[in-house]
């Protein structure tokens, strides 16, 4: 079998058994990534020099014994995350020369687990967006059809992955960016509890929301890898200070006896029938595999994704202040004066999208509108967690789809933001709450993969990727490649 | 429509945000429509709800010892600046 079809798991056991080395592997993935990308528009940056002195180290490393069970593996990175000394573009134009002076506590464990990074991923800009088209690099297209887009705003991780330029990737997800495109592009992606993986040098959007996490191939690759990343990190004040089980061990418990609660809010009017249809087949195979499936309501869900539009923008206004053309990324030509500077340097280097937000959120904050807006989102936001607290105490797991529709066509949704936001009615509710939640393949709807979404309480992440784990062992949808990326 | 064309360049203002005169019509709608999106949040009965900031509530900022941990990195940070002299940022004049 061709490499580039291989599992981190079994890529890891190759590199163990020296069927190849990870020089090799590396030189393989390069070429993929030379031959396809310009098709898909998934990477900004590849670092093809570091990248093969990295394997030539895994070698070394794996040849001396002293060889973990990442070693070797290429991986790329969301251009979200710092990389020392490689441009980190946040896919926007106020980043476009920004080359990071330090590492990321992502991008430093995986290098430190031995891991190969390939180069930086096309992303939505500031990662705002559900369809990676607001990157200031060009849109990103879906490998299972190019006319399609791939999701966002981790859009350029879902699209590597999936066309098999990357083994794996990571990603963020503040409102579903990991999740919806692991979900349109037949990917495992998992977002883990608030506070799980570190956020130092993973640049800020909306700070009581971001995450990072895993776009695989499938939820065992997933589990290896956020085994590497979690963990608590000083540099982090979010940052949790628990210790990291073995996702890998732990992803073999059965689902025999696991209370799984269907969201019967998620199966109402808005999910495509043929989705929902997919779904609702997964969710016969954990039937037979002897989970006990119960419905349960969370009634102020249908508030999410407002909520988020609240308080994600109010949260990015406050965060992208610090890009004034002073220290660091886009400065405009010639400023008249001080404000001149401040306010053309950011009119030019934000987008479109971006500018909608921060002034969204400058507007909710604003003197006579916090109470209205904002503290009002806070207050849906606590009756949000007390629906899915209140729903934990009866089920172990909550499952149901991650986005309403398969994958649509570029262009169709970025003339009406609302469209566009509705997207996430599904991924958002994690974010508000801080749940660890996972985006599975489960069907394929006119060609178009479609996603099934497990969600766990807080710290359960073992839970979730073992339900995955377990689906994925009675089915093969997670093994299917698009055509032409054989 | 919730906002004028003079309610945005209020906003754009205070975010430092340049909107050119052809772009606030389009700003002024959908920045609109997101607004009266959010209205639906006014149906929830919140009087008796406490705010939620974090998602993990039980969660307190931690302490750590005084002490300085950062090297001085001066250089290699400015090189990501457009315009430095002698170790400064450079700006327009503020002061005439």
């Amino acid at each position: 079998m061709s490499p580039h079809l291989k599992s981190v798991a079994e890529l890891s056991r190759g590199l163990a058994a020296r069927e190849f080395s990870s020089v090799e592997l590396t030189r393989h993935f390069l070429a993929r990534i030379e031959a396809g990308n310009p098709r898909l528009n998934a990477f900004v940056t590849v670092c093809a020099e570091r990248s093969l002195a990295e394997a030539a180290r895994a070698d070394a490393a794996i040849a001396a014994g002293g060889a973990g069970p990442l070693t070797g593996v290429p991986l790329a990175h969301k251009d979200i995350f710092c990389t020392e000394g490689v441009l980190t573009t946040c896919g926007s134009r106020m980043l476009a020369n920004f080359v990071s002076p330090y590492d990321a506590t992502v991008v430093s464990r995986l290098a430190a687990a031995g891991m190969v990074t390939l180069g930086k991923l096309n992303m939505d800009e500031f990662a705002m967006g559900s369809s990676n088209e607001t990157s200031f690099f060009g849109p990103v297209r879906n490998p299972w059809n190019e006319a399609f887009v791939p999701g966002g705003s981790s859009g350029g991780s879902a699209a590597a992955v999936a066309a098999r330029l990357a083994p794996v990737a990571t990603g963020t997800d503040t409102g579903g960016s990991i999740r919806q495109p692991a979900a349109l592009t037949g990917l495992t992606g998992i977002k883990p509890t608030y506070g799980r993986v570190s956020r130092y040098g993973m640049i800020a959007f909306a700070s009581s929301l971001d995450q990072a996490g895993v776009l695989a191939l499938s939820a065992e690759d997933a589990a290896l890898v956020l085994e590497a990343m979690a963990g608590f990190d000083e540099r982090d004040s979010t940052s949790v200070d628990a210790p990291v089980p073995s996702y890998r061990a732990e992803i073999e418990r059965p689902v025999r006896g696991l209370k799984v609660g269907i969201i019967r809010e998620f199966f109402g009017e808005g999910l495509e029938a043929r989705t929902g249809a997919a779904v609702q087949a997964a969710l016969d195979v954990y039937r037979r595999l002897g989970a006990e499936l119960v419905e349960v309501s969370l009634p102020n869900l249908a508030l999410s994704v407002p909520t988020y539009y609240v308080v994600a923008p109010a949260e990015c206004s406050s965060n992208l202040s610090r890009f004034d053309g002073v220290r660091f990324g886009y400065r405009c030509e010639d400023p008249r004066d001080l404000l001149d500077l401040y306010t053309r340097s950011r009119g030019e280097g934000f987008g479109p999208e971006v500018k909608r937000r921060i002034m969204t959120g400058t507007y909710v904050l604003s003197a006579g509108y916090y109470d209205a807006y904002y503290l009002k989102a806070q207050k849906v936001r606590s009756l949000i967690n007390e629906d899915f607290r209140r729903a934990f105490a009866e089920v172990d797991v909550l499952i149901g789809p991650t986005a309403p529709t398969p994958a649509f066509e570029l262009g169709a949704k970025m003339d009406d933001p609302i469209t566009m936001y509705l997207n996430d009615i599904y991924t958002i509710g994690a974010n508000l709450a801080g749940l660890p939640a996972l985006s599975a393949p489960c069907g394929l709807v006119d060609g178009l993969p479609v996603g099934l979404q497990v969600i766990g309480p807080h710290f359960a992440e073992s839970r979730v990727l073992a339900a995955a784990h377990a689906y994925q062992r009675e089915t093969d949808w997670h093994l299917k490649v698009p055509a032409g990326w054989e | 429509m919730t906002l004028t064309r003079r309610d945005v360049e209020n906003i754009a203002h205070l975010a430092r945000l340049r909107i050119s005169e052809e772009e606030l019509p389009a700003y002024a709608g959908s920045l609109s429509r997101i607004i009266d999106f959010v209205e639906q949040l006014a149906s929830a009965d919140t009087a008796e709800v406490a705010p939620l900031a974090h998602p993990l509530e039980d969660q307190v900022q931690r302490l750590r010892p005084d002490a300085v941990t950062e090297t001085d990195r001066r250089d290699l940070y400015q090189r990501n600046a457009s315009q430095v002299e002698a170790g400064l940022y450079l700006v327009p004049k503020v002061i005439e």
